[in-house]
């Protein structure tokens, strides 16, 4: 094993189940992660992001009511991620059409609140103050697009958890020194530069999209550095960090000029250089943006906005472009947020705005999960490349991809087209 | 031979050797036991009972959820044989035995051992880690 993990005199205690089964399975799982990530010690945490909390079967309820039964509580903040039921909108997934997912993921929504989680059920936790960690700090993160966002934006530091373990290291309040963790994890080792795209093409709405499909694509392994976009908002680099984790495995992504720990491309790089180089030019944008497309021309049926949750800015940009014109009636327009985005946008008066003109907001889920959501069929359109991506695969739709204003247009007059 | 433990446990099967790491996440359904992963080169193979010699996983943080759910319905690997230090089948393994007594041993192999294991038609685990071949009745001396 090689591996020389000390323990300390409360690990050890819950280690050896004098504080409740729930604690023994958390240390020992944190132990066995320790040890298969050939870590020597453990870092503590101070924020979590779970995703143990969407049902994925059976499995999930029980491992929940376990820790429920036999005392487990969580050591730190800990959030959850989007769940697969909108209880504000329980026509979307009807439980009749869906029992055992829909019956079981409003179980588990109730459990994990037992348990002390906060009830966030968004998969943008960094949309709202609660959810953005500071700058340094040891996190858990599990989502893909929130664990490139912590890390790439936000600057702290967390690995892709997966399932239990996520859990695992909430209640024990701690991980393995691993990884993303260490400074040495966070090196960009692949640059991806953008230095020969003209003005009009940086601007391009849909380019951080398309960026963050590229860097998936091509990094492999490696953490990438963008060069040439230092213009981009925080829309941008949250739409870079869920397609980067989705065509790929990118955890976290330098831009320079604009992230935190890439000042300049040797910060990021610390001054090795890069193994991987790969000129992103007009023609890799264009048929990388034209692959997630599958089709434009059959009748629209709906347009997903969301993916990950609208921010309170994407709302003001949908509102902008909507211009108070109204949803075409053979269309549904359905933006996915988040509790705390629709409080914020409340305030404003934006959220009966929005709905007055047709625009449906549904809170806590996503439009991709399976089962399918009421009239997420035939054509849809988005502004999302995660969406684009993962869609025709576990709906069987067919999708349009285009900027938030082709989206609008789309919607409005209820035929796909291009704004140019 | 012998490798690294990553989750004790014996067990003896017919082995399935995956060319390509797989997502268990959207690329293996629990119900059936069969990969789903249309991308996968053994697409449509059924995974129950089979010591699995697999890389590792890949993608989803949805894995070890799957891997718990298929051991929990009976229609997982009896074994995982992998090349890669594993923490999300691991995970997986770790709490399918802590809730429902299933044993998933799982056992990772350096690069020739693993390459060697891939011909073997059957694969017998042991707790120490020791990976051995099955020699049927009536090819054995």
């Amino acid at each position: 094993m090689g591996s020389t993990l000390q323990l300390d005199e409360r690990e050890q205690r819950w280690l050896s189940g004098a504080d409740g089964e729930a604690m023994r399975l958390a240390m020992q799982m944190m132990v066995t992660a320790a040890d298969v990530s050939d870590a020597t010690e453990f870092v503590e945490i101070e924020f979590a992001h779970i995703n143990s909390s969407f049902y994925s079967g059976q499995v999930s309820l029980d491992f929940a009511e376990f820790l429920l039964a036999n005392g487990g509580s969580f050591a730190v903040p800990t959030h959850t991620n989007a769940s697969l039921i909108d209880c504000s909108t329980p026509e979307l997934r009807a439980e009749h059409d869906h029992p055992v997912e829909v019956g079981g993921a409003r179980r588990l929504m109730a459990i994990y609140a037992e348990l002390g989680a906060s009830a966030m059920w968004s998969c943008a936790p960094y949309a709202e103050p609660t959810g953005r960690p500071r700058q340094g700090a040891h996190v858990v993160g599990s989502e893909s697009n929130a664990v490139s966002f912590f890390n790439s934006v936000l600057g702290a530091r967390t690995n892709k958890y997966g399932d239990f373990i996520d859990v695992c290291a909430a209640m024990t309040g701690r991980v393995p020194l691993a990884g993303l963790h260490t400074d040495a994890g966070r090196r960009a080792s692949h640059v991806f530069d953008l230095t020969g795209l003209s003005g009009e093409e940086l601007a391009d709405s849909t380019l951080p999209h398309v960026l963050g499909i590229i860097l998936g694509h091509e990094a492999g392994s490696a953490i990438p550095v963008v060069v040439g976009l230092d213009t981009a908002t925080e829309d941008d680099l949250k739409a870079i960090a869920a397609a980067g984790g989705t065509s790929g495995a990118v955890e976290m992504f330098h831009v320079v000029g604009v992230t935190p720990e890439a000042r300049t491309l040797d910060a990021a790089t610390a001054g090795v250089v890069p193994a991987g180089r790969t000129i992103v030019d007009s023609a890799l944008v264009r048929s990388t943006r034209a692959r997630l497309s599958t089709s434009t021309t059959a009748p629209l049926s709906a347009v997903c906005l969301g993916t990950p949750h609208f921010t309170a800015s994407e709302f003001a940009g949908l509102r902008a472009a909507l211009d108070g014109r109204p949803v075409d009636g053979r269309v549904q327009l359905l933006v996915t947020t988040s509790r705390a985005v629709l409080a914020e946008i409340a305030a404003h008066g934006w959220d009966d705005e929005l709905r007055s003109l047709g625009v449906q907001i549904v809170l806590d889920t996503c439009t991709y999960y399976s089962p399918r959501a009421r009239g997420v069929d035939g054509l849809v359109m988005t502004n999302s490349a995660k969406w684009a991506y993962y869609a025709p695969g576990i709906l069987g739709v067919d999708v349009a991809f285009g900027s938030l204003p082709e989206c609008v247009d789309a919607a409005v007059s209820g035929k796909v087209g291009r704004r140019d | 031979m012998r490798g690294r433990v990553l989750h004790a446990g014996a067990a003896s099967a017919p082995a399935a050797r995956l060319d390509a790491p797989l997502s268990f996440w959207g690329g293996f359904d629990p119900v059936t036991g069969r990969i789903i992963d249309q991308a996968h080169p053994q697409v449509g193979e059924s995974l129950t009972g089979r010591v699995v010699v697999v890389g590792g996983s890949r993608g989803s943080s949805g894995t070890p959820g799957v891997l718990a759910e298929s051991l929990r319905r009976a229609t997982g690997p009896a074994g995982l044989i992998v090349n890669k230090a594993d923490v999300n089948l691991t995970a997986g393994a770790l709490v399918a035995e802590a809730l429902y007594e299933c044993v998933c041993p799982i056992v990772l192999l350096d690069d020739a051992s693993f390459a060697d294991v891939g011909s073997w038609p059957g694969i017998a685990i042991t707790n120490d880690g020791t990976v051995s071949p099955i020699v049927s009745e009536t090819a054995s001396p």
